[in-house]
């Protein structure tokens, strides 16, 4: 009689959240957990996770559940929707419209390929940081380590005003780079530096260096013990760090809308663009601009949630 | 194939992990390095492999000079304690590694495979990942991924150091029999006593960084060099002043010429082994072993009075040839703390 009872309330608890919450708060952790497996995967494995400890534990676990959904509902679910509602109010007429205007067009093709170019720049650096940090000794090690979240923790306003006395008209290096594109990736690669060297760092420093040895011990050189053992092992969290990192890349405004000097077709990205549209009171082709974003930055972390899955079981 | 360690010492910082280190290892042989933890044995063994570099001094293999020879251009094939399986890859890949490397065609790479995963009884586990395999099956697995590129020679550090009792008993007898087949010579670390007298033809005894004796486990065993190899090869006691093994000591029901006076302190029987500690005033109590039919033919008890002498043969040491450990005359003349293990329980020593 107790097994029923406990059955019934297990799928009741999670269920009932599971309608409402199941995309917004499974998608988010189940895609950085390599499985992106959408709605079905993470319900599966929420409810498993509440059934065990459901029957004393089910208030506080629902009271838990219950204030997750809620929060990132106002945060993120409402916003996100009323974005989504926006965009769709001008119908898929008013999107292509928006799309395709050559301005919007180019703003966002730079930001793509920007992203994209980073994204790639920060799959390689940020690894190669990684790994200095966590396997050589030289002094000022722990400075470098503290230095890599500068970018964290400097406002994006405040690194933009840095990167263009820097590299803008006033050079101290008499580098001037300002209104090019190679200011939006500097910019970019500034903000996004410390995403794969803080996702790579934990794996690498809990790697097991006696498979390094084995495959040093069968022949292996340098190069190819990093390509054939570390790489795969690193690939997770090196795919982890990229999906953030690209994400941020596309989202970016505060530190480039200084340096890269918003030229339309040339230097704008969409994020100044979007704020072009909302000044000009045309919120619903800021909405369209900032959805279609958003779906090519979850396409793009799903697919390197995907990509994971699959370099994670065969090398 | 040989291998001649000459004058190696390494150093870690402060630590000295070998010291002025000489070892000839002869071809075809299975040596065992024996000694406790820290004693430099893993060190020595890591240089062979060239995974660690000796601070000075010369590693020859197979009559070559292979001391700055990087690991990949020894020959060696290495085993670890915690296996160092290659998670990304299945079982067969992980043994094919080494062949794939030297790009030999994908058929001969089978066909290796194929026989080595035989060879060590994971025919049915090639598609498996090593995830999927028990302790004792990802060993085997290690082993096969050494032997597959046919090592001149073969490293195992700690091999069966993380498995169960059981299963490192199989191994053992396993890794015995497949050195009589394969005859590669092999050199293996073990801070087990027993694992090294019952595997090895030759033993190393590592410690403090430095070579302690080395011989066949006979010669080790009857003839230990000081009282740190006694000890660590096995349980030692005092009588009249000098270390010998408990069950080198006869206990007799009456006065003999040379024979020692005690009174029965303890008796503890475990299985067909009965331990008694016999006082004997002013030293510390004796520890004997005795069958229990030996005991039963004895019909001491405790609180009786029995004479004690060392049996022909008795492998003996002067208590006070305590070069090893020059830490005065009282008890510990058997170096490193081994003697009161031995003494108290003259038990079957756990290194």
């Amino acid at each position: 009689m107790t097994t029923p009872v406990r059955d019934d309330a297990a799928v009741a608890s999670s269920s009932r959240p599971g309608v409402a919450g199941g995309d917004g708060v499974g998608r988010p952790v189940t895609s950085r957990r390599r499985r992106g497996g959408g709605a079905r995967g993470s319900h599966a494995s929420s409810s498993r996770g509440v059934a065990p400890a459901a029957p004393p534990l089910s208030l506080g676990a629902g009271l838990g559940l219950g204030l997750a959904v809620l929060w990132l509902s106002l945060l993120v679910l409402l916003p996100l929707a009323a974005v989504i509602a926006t965009a769709a109010a001008g119908g898929w007429d008013g999107v292509v419209r928006v799309l395709t205007q050559p301005q919007t067009a180019a703003a966002i093709r730079l930001t793509l390929e920007q992203a994209a170019l980073v994204t790639v720049i920060n799959a390689v650096m940020g690894t190669a940081i990684a790994w200095v940090l966590v396997r050589d000794r030289f002094p000022g090690r722990r400075v470098l380590d503290v230095v890599i979240d500068v970018p964290f923790a400097l406002p994006t306003v405040v690194a933009g005003l840095v990167l263009l006395a820097l590299y803008g008209p006033q050079s101290p290096l008499g580098v001037d780079i300002a209104n090019t594109k190679v200011a939006v990736t500097f910019a970019l690669a500034f903000v996004t530096l410390p995403f794969v060297v803080r996702t790579v760092q934990p794996v690498l420093e809990t790697l097991d260096r006696s498979a390094e040895d084995a495959a040093r011990s069968l022949g292996a050189s340098g190069w190819t013990v990093f390509r054939r053992i570390v790489l795969p092992a690193l690939a997770p969290a090196i795919a982890a760090g990229a999906a953030l990192s690209f994400a941020r890349g596309v989202a970016e405004y505060g530190s480039l809308v200084l340096i890269s000097g918003n030229l339309a077709m040339r230097t704008e990205v969409a994020s100044v663009r979007m704020l072009g549209y909302i000044e000009g009171g045309d919120m619903a082709a800021a909405a369209v601009v900032a959805t279609f974003l958003l779906a090519i930055s979850l396409a793009v972390t799903l697919a390197l949630g995907l990509f994971n899955r699959v370099g994670g079981r065969r090398g | 194939m040989s291998i001649e360690i000459r004058d190696v010492t390494k150093t870690f910082g402060s630590f000295t992990a070998l010291d002025d280190v000489s070892v000839a290892i002869r071809p075809g042989s299975l040596t065992a390095l024996l000694g406790p933890s820290g004693g430099g044995k893993s060190t020595l063994l890591r240089i062979i492999a060239g995974l660690e570099t000796a601070d000075s001094g010369v590693v020859t293999i197979d009559g070559a000079d292979a001391t700055r020879l990087p690991p990949q251009k020894r020959g060696v094939g290495f085993v670890f304690q915690h296996y160092a399986a290659f998670p990304h890859m299945s079982v067969a890949r992980n043994v094919a590694f080494g062949l794939e490397i030297r790009k030999r065609p994908r058929e001969e790479v089978r066909a290796r495979v194929d026989e080595l995963l035989r060879l060590v009884h994971l025919e049915q586990f090639g598609d498996r990942m090593p995830s999927q395999l028990s302790g004792g099956q990802r060993q085997r697995m290690a082993l096969a991924r050494a032997l597959a590129v046919e090592p001149s020679v073969l490293l195992l550090d700690e091999p069966f150091g993380a498995l169960d009792a059981k299963v490192r008993k199989e191994l053992r007898d396993w890794l015995r029999r497949l050195h009589d087949e394969v005859h590669v010579t092999t050199v293996f670390v073990t801070h087990d006593q027993e694992e090294a007298l019952e595997v090895a033809d030759e033993i190393v005894v590592i410690s403090q960084g430095r070579v302690e004796q080395t011989g066949s486990p006979d010669a080790l065993y009857d003839r230990p060099a000081n009282p740190f190899v006694m000890s660590f090869l096995g349980p030692v006691t005092q009588l009249g002043g000098r270390l010998v093994r408990p069950h080198d000591i006869e206990v007799l029901g009456i006065e003999v010429r040379d024979a020692v006076a005690g009174v029965v302190a303890d008796i503890q029987r475990v299985g067909n082994e009965a331990r008694v500690r016999v006082g004997v005033g002013g030293a510390p109590p004796v520890a004997v072993v005795l069958t229990r039919a030996e005991l039963r033919a004895l019909g001491a008890r405790v609180g009786d009075t029995v004479w004690l002498r060392l049996a022909a043969g008795a492998a003996t040491l002067p208590v006070d040839d305590a070069a090893v450990a020059p830490s005065g005359p009282t008890l510990p003349a058997v170096a490193g703390g081994e003697g009161g293990r031995a003494l108290a329980g003259a038990s079957s020593p756990r290194g």
